[in-house]
């Protein structure tokens, strides 16, 4: 069992780096969430917030990208998810079309660049 | 359960956890830590900057530090999905587990679905939804643990990729009011110009900046409108 987990430390680490702050941020949602209406105007701010979070998330990842996804020149990273948009909006917002054709270009850049 | 079966998110779930566990072998965690996370932390990006940052020698304090950021944006999501989930009779603890599992992918599709499903089975139906999913996820993981050594660098960096891709294109799909595509739009241009200011917040900056000014945006056009 010892060799599956690996040391407590780590999984020490895990709970207090990964999971607490994680679940802390959920659990205050909860706590603050469950008492809003449906139909309340504060949740369309909210959602915007909540969107434009992500949308942070997703640039953050094309503009400071992780491990091996910075191999990938910036031009590539930009266009294979500009394809992916373009190809999304053209079939009448198939996730499936523009996440396929975003990474074709990507693949394809990639094998042509070297 | 078919709900599991039929979103194309639920592909690209598979192929990230491929990749968090492929990260994860390569950063020498444990399988059982690499599970762990899946389960705990259930939060795709977080996990990739959990591991990374644990990876590059950093202290446990500042993996803390940098994941605490990044976790804030689950906050807005769950304010704003638990009102479609809750009926008149419904305590708090109720929402508890349903709560955990909500992450980017099962926002947007409860979105989605949730208008479909009867309100007094929507709690019922995000668990069966988020048990899928973190199974599905929690095959993948291992999966990609064990594939990590013959994954190339080429594979990484699509399965990198999907990430940002689909939640983009899902996010889009779901803006229904000008509102959320400003927010959207807004979100994505301002990142690039705050992250210059290096304040380790710039997420949170931007982000409220953005939904704050589409908001906003939304509020006048009502205004003009009435």
């Amino acid at each position: 069992m010892s060799e599956f987990f690996g040391s407590p430390h780590a999984l020490l680490v895990l709970v207090l780096a990964g999971f607490l702050p994680n679940e802390i941020w959920r659990m205050a949602g909860l706590w603050f969430g469950a008492g809003i209406d449906e139909g309340s105007e504060v949740l369309v701010w909210v959602r915007a917030v909540a969107t434009a979070i992500l949308a942070g998330v997703i640039a953050q990842i094309l503009v400071q990208p992780p491990g091996a996804l910075a191999d990938v020149p910036d031009w590539l990273r930009y266009g294979a998810v500009a394809a992916g948009f373009a190809v999304f909006m053209l079939t009448q917002r198939s996730i499936f079309a523009g996440v396929v054709c975003g990474e074709i270009v990507l693949l394809a850049g990639k094998w042509w660049v070297g | 359960m078919s709900a599991v079966a039929s979103t194309v998110l639920t592909l690209v779930l598979f192929a990230t956890y491929l990749g968090i566990g492929a990260l994860a072998h390569d950063s020498h965690f444990s399988l059982g830590w690499a599970l762990g996370s899946t389960l705990l932390v259930w939060a795709g990006p977080a996990q990739i900057i959990l591991i990374s940052t644990l990876g590059s020698a950093a202290t446990a304090v500042q993996a803390a530090i940098a994941m605490k950021v990044s976790a804030i944006r689950l906050f807005p999501m769950v304010v704003s999905v638990l009102p479609l989930m809750k009926t008149p009779k419904t305590r708090r603890r109720h929402l508890v587990l349903a709560t955990h599992f909500i992450a980017v992918t099962l926002w947007v599709e409860c979105y989605r679905l949730l208008p479909k499903v009867p309100r007094e089975r929507r709690i019922a139906f995000t668990h069966g939804l988020g048990c899928g999913l973190v199974t599905v996820c929690l095959v993948a993981t291992t999966l990609g643990y064990g594939l990590a050594a013959n994954l190339r660098s080429l594979f990484a960096a699509a399965i990198l990729l999907l990430t940002p891709l689909a939640f983009l294109l899902s996010t889009a799909r779901n803006c229904k009011e000008i509102s959320d595509v400003l927010a959207l739009v807004l979100g994505l241009a301002l990142f690039p110009v705050v992250s210059r200011l290096h304040t380790g917040v710039d997420i949170l900056i931007s982000g409220v900046t953005a939904g704050t000014i589409a908001y906003g945006v939304h509020w006048w056009r009502e205004r003009a409108g009435a």
